[in-house]
Order: structure tokens, then sequence, then C-alpha cells
């Protein structure tokens, strides 16, 4: 089978998302994914008696049928923060297949203002479904999730690389360097190194400023075939490869606390799209801690292993870097709802169609979505491109 | 006695568990591998096989990874202060979760050299730790 199969078949038409600068919504639950639905919808110029597929990170025809989808394609899964990476993959395999033609994901989750209106309510229950090996062999341990899990990866990468807590806060400085651009960011204002490394130790090494927001936020992408994507209301932004790997659920069963599944996932990506690292105008790289994204940079090819640390000083990741990562402010300092994929896949798009007003980059043409799911456990790879990359 | 989440006892870690009663820490080990495995399950994550036989541990390892907890995790009680939570790699070659005990937090470092210590539990089982050797 050709390393090719999915390249420039399908394309991005539609996206949407909501977030706050307040860090919460007005809307939540079914009500916030219908009205991404409709807007993603409305992006692309298409009606929801097109929409033939659904991707949902749960029970996807309990979305369908509030919606009043009648889906020839279902996918329901969920691993975590790189679902939508996931989704997009699929989506696009599936349309390639000929199994549907008109595929939406969409994704909701309102942390913050559920804990403030006293919604919810699953705090404190086990985190996975099922048989749960967390509560028997980590659990106990008092290891506070995920951060814990993230802290653990940094130590070893740390001590194995020399990688330092200043080279980390130089990731979380350059995200909201980006999110200074973003009206819509959480945080914007500007920090230092300092600032990073005087804020609240969490789980060490990673303080307070390594870790992602808890905010409310949703988004959805609509996806069809390059054939229908020629005439809808927005430029197509194709899918150029896409790849999935897995190694780990928990954090102590992790094969190598400083590769990331990303290191398979990147590479087979790259190679169906038939580019390299330094093709790569956007890298959109999971941020949920800044260790995090250090070990996307290395795993995906951008600096070798065990560099990740002197390849981001200086600032190459922010505005006016070499390699412009995280534009929207990131999960550092834009939105982090729980599952941020979803975000990483709308700011690429809107970044290859130009949309993104004061921080838009100067005519990218290839950008790179790259999700992680769980704990450093499931990673997603997603390039996408302009027509001209076709 | 420390505040924690007490774990279950999954059908795979019967044994497991009930050694610890008698401060033991048991190994599964696949027959038909040669090797030992973590964590406990009905089978062997190599092959699939079901011949799993117990074998004692040595009881030392080193630090592989550490990370030692500002904001207390489940059930952990805040007042009692950071503690020191890690992979250690056994030297049966098997990786776990542990805390390290009998020094200061941040005085446990990758690399650093332990051994086996007890903590009990609420039903007579005990909870695998390590300290310094």
């Amino acid at each position: 089978m050709s390393n090719r199969t999915l390249r420039g078949r399908t394309a991005v038409v539609g996206v949407a998302d909501a977030v706050s600068p307040t860090g919460e919504l007005d809307r939540h639950g079914r009500a916030l994914e219908a009205a991404m639905v409709r807007e993603a919808l409305d992006d692309a110029g298409l009606a929801l008696s097109d929409v033939d597929g659904i991707c949902y990170g749960g029970m996807a025809t309990g979305l369908a049928e509030y919606l009043g989808v009648h889906p020839r394609y279902v996918d329901g899964t969920m691993v975590g923060g790189s679902s939508y990476e996931l989704h997009l993959e699929h989506a696009a395999a599936a349309i390639t297949a000929g199994l549907c033609e008109v595929v939406v994901s969409v994704y909701a989750a309102t942390p913050r203002s559920d804990r403030r209106r006293g919604r919810g309510g699953q705090r404190g229950g086990p985190p996975f479904p099922g048989p749960n090996p967390m509560a028997e062999w980590e659990m106990p341990y008092g290891l506070a999730m995920p951060m814990g899990a993230y802290a653990l990866a940094a130590s070893r990468h740390m001590a194995s690389y020399g990688t330092t807590s200043e080279q980390l806060a130089q990731i979380a400085v350059d995200t909201r360097r980006w999110a200074a651009t973003n009206p819509r960011a959480r945080y914007r204002d500007p920090i230092t190194i300092d600032d990073v490394l005087a804020s609240p130790m969490q789980a060490s090494p990673l303080h307070l400023l390594d870790c992602c927001l808890v905010t409310d936020g949703a988004g959805a992408f609509v996806v069809t075939s390059a054939e229908r994507a020629q005439d809808l209301a927005k430029p197509p932004v194709y899918v150029l490869g896409a790849a999935t790997f897995g190694d780990h659920q928990m954090i102590s069963q992790m094969p190598d606390l400083t590769t990331t599944p990303g290191a398979r996932s990147g590479p087979a990506a790259f190679e169906m799209a038939g580019v390299k690292p330094d093709d790569v105008d956007l890298l959109m790289a999971y941020d949920s801690f800044t260790i995090t994204a250090l070990l996307h940079l290395e795993d995906l090819g951008f600096c070798p292993k065990g560099e990740g640390g002197s390849f981001v000083e200086g600032g190459r990741l922010g505005p006016g870097g070499s390699l412009p990562t995280n534009t929207n402010g990131g999960g550092l300092s834009y939105t982090h709802p729980g599952q941020y994929g979803m975000f990483l896949v709308v700011e690429a798009v809107r970044q290859l169609r130009g949309e993104c007003g004061e921080r838009q980059l100067s005519g990218p043409e290839i950008a790179v979505a790259h999700g992680s799911g769980g704990v450093l456990s499931t990673m997603g790879t997603i390039v996408l491109g302009t027509g001209s990359t076709r | 006695m420390t505040a924690l989440f007490e774990p279950p006892v999954s059908d795979a870690s019967t044994r497991f568990w009930d050694a610890t009663r008698g401060r033991r820490l048991l190994l599964p080990w696949c027959v038909a591998c040669e090797r030992p495995f973590w964590y406990p399950r009905e089978v062997c994550p190599r092959c699939l096989g079901d011949a799993i036989e117990w074998r004692e541990a040595s009881g030392t390892g080193e630090v592989h990874a550490v990370s030692v907890q500002h904001r207390p995790g489940p059930m952990r009680d805040p007042a009692a202060g950071p503690y020191a939570v890690a992979l250690v790699e056994l030297t049966e070659g098997v990786r776990i979760m542990t805390n390290i005990v009998g020094c200061e937090p941040d005085a446990v470092t990758v690399g650093m050299a332990v051994g086996l210590t007890w903590q009990p539990l609420s039903d007579g089982r005990h909870l695998a730790q390590f300290e310094p050797a």
C-alpha cells in the first residue's frame, strides 16, 4: 500500500471555535456543540443536510440524534486531547474510501464555568472507564494528575539531557508573546523566564506557568473530499498527511519517558505528506505543559533528541522566530478545556487561509497540528497545506 | 499512618497484595518469556501467555524519574507537606511507581540507589515504598 494514500484527497472546509478572555462561556453541553457545528458548516458554506459522517469523543449517536444528523459514518474515538487529530485522520480515510462525503467533528467542554456553577459532578471518580489499574498501581502514591505525569517526563529529560527550567520557561514566555496578539486569549500580559520560575511549584520541576490553563472552550471542523471542496465558501485546506501512534495509557507504563509516540506518528505523517520539518511554516504542537511542547519539537524532528532545550532558547518559537509555534497562544495562554487538540486544527486552518489578523503569518503553506492524548500516551499528527501544496 | 488512597485489589493481583501482608514484594513472571512484567495482569503483555508465576523481588532499584508534589494528589493531606513520587527501575528490570521516603523529598535524584520499605495500609496490606539505599 502506498504511503501517500490520503495525501491531498480531502480538505478541511469549515472551522469554528468559541473561547473567551474570561475563560468562561455562556453556553454549555449540547447547545454549545450544536452552535459549533452550525458555525463550522456556515464557514464551509454547507448545510446540516450535507453531513453524513460524525466524529465525537464519546457516544456519537447521542450527539447525532440531538443535531438531527443521520450518519453513515460514526467515529466515537476518545483518546484524550489528540482525539481531534485522530478524528481528522479517520474522516480523511473514510471519505477517501468512499464511506461518506461530509464529516463533522465537534468538541465542547466548560470545566471552568461548570465548577463555578456547580455543574458536572464527575470529579473524584475513576479517570477511565472499565478496569482501572491506575487506582491500584499509581493513585496510592499521590501523583497529582495530570501535571505529575508530565513532571516525571521532565525530570527524566533534565537528568538525561541537561534540560533546564529556564529552557522550559522560554516556551511559556514565547507562547504568551503569541497570546498577546490574540484578542480572545485568556492571558495576554507578557511574562518573563523569571516570572515562570517564580510562579508556585506544582509538581517539580513544573511551575504554575509551565502548566496549561483550565478554561471553557469549544470547536468544530468539517471535512470533505477534495472534489467537493472546490466550490465551497472558503479556500480548501488539504489534508496532506495523517498518522497516529500510541504506546501506553499510564505514565508508569511509558516505555521511554523522554520519547513520545510522536516519534512514530510524526515521521509517518510527514512521509505521507512528502514534507520535511524544514518545510513547516506553522507548528501547532499540543502544549498541555511546557515539557509537552519541548518533546514534540524533538520527536517531530525539528531538532535532535535531547536538544529541545537549546533549540527553544532565544525565542525561536515566538513571533518573528524561525519556527512559529502555537500562534493562537496555545494551551498555555489561549484556552485549554481539557482536550485541546480541536484548537490545533482550527488555528492551523485559519493561518493557512490568512484569517488571523495581528498574529497572521506571512503566506504559510504547510502547517502541522500535532495532538497529544492521555499522559503523552497517544499522538496524532496532521499535516495540512494550502492549494499550492496539493 | 500517612493519609493515602488505598489501592483496590484486582483479580490478577490477589497474590501480590496478600504477600504484602508479610512485607514481601512479588513480581509476576511470564513462564514462557522467562521475564517479569509490570503491572500484574492475567496475561503476559509480550506474548499473551497466561502461565504466570510469582517471584520475590530483591527490593533494590534506582530512581528513574522523580517529582516532588507541592499540590497534594488523591487523598493526601495538604498539611503533610511536599512528598516525592518516583518511578523506580527495579533490579529485575521492571519500572514501578512509588514514593521515596526517609529523606527530604528534594534530596531525591535521578539515578539514586534505593531499597524497599513498607507503608502499612488499614486492612493489613502494605504499600511498597523506597528509601535511599
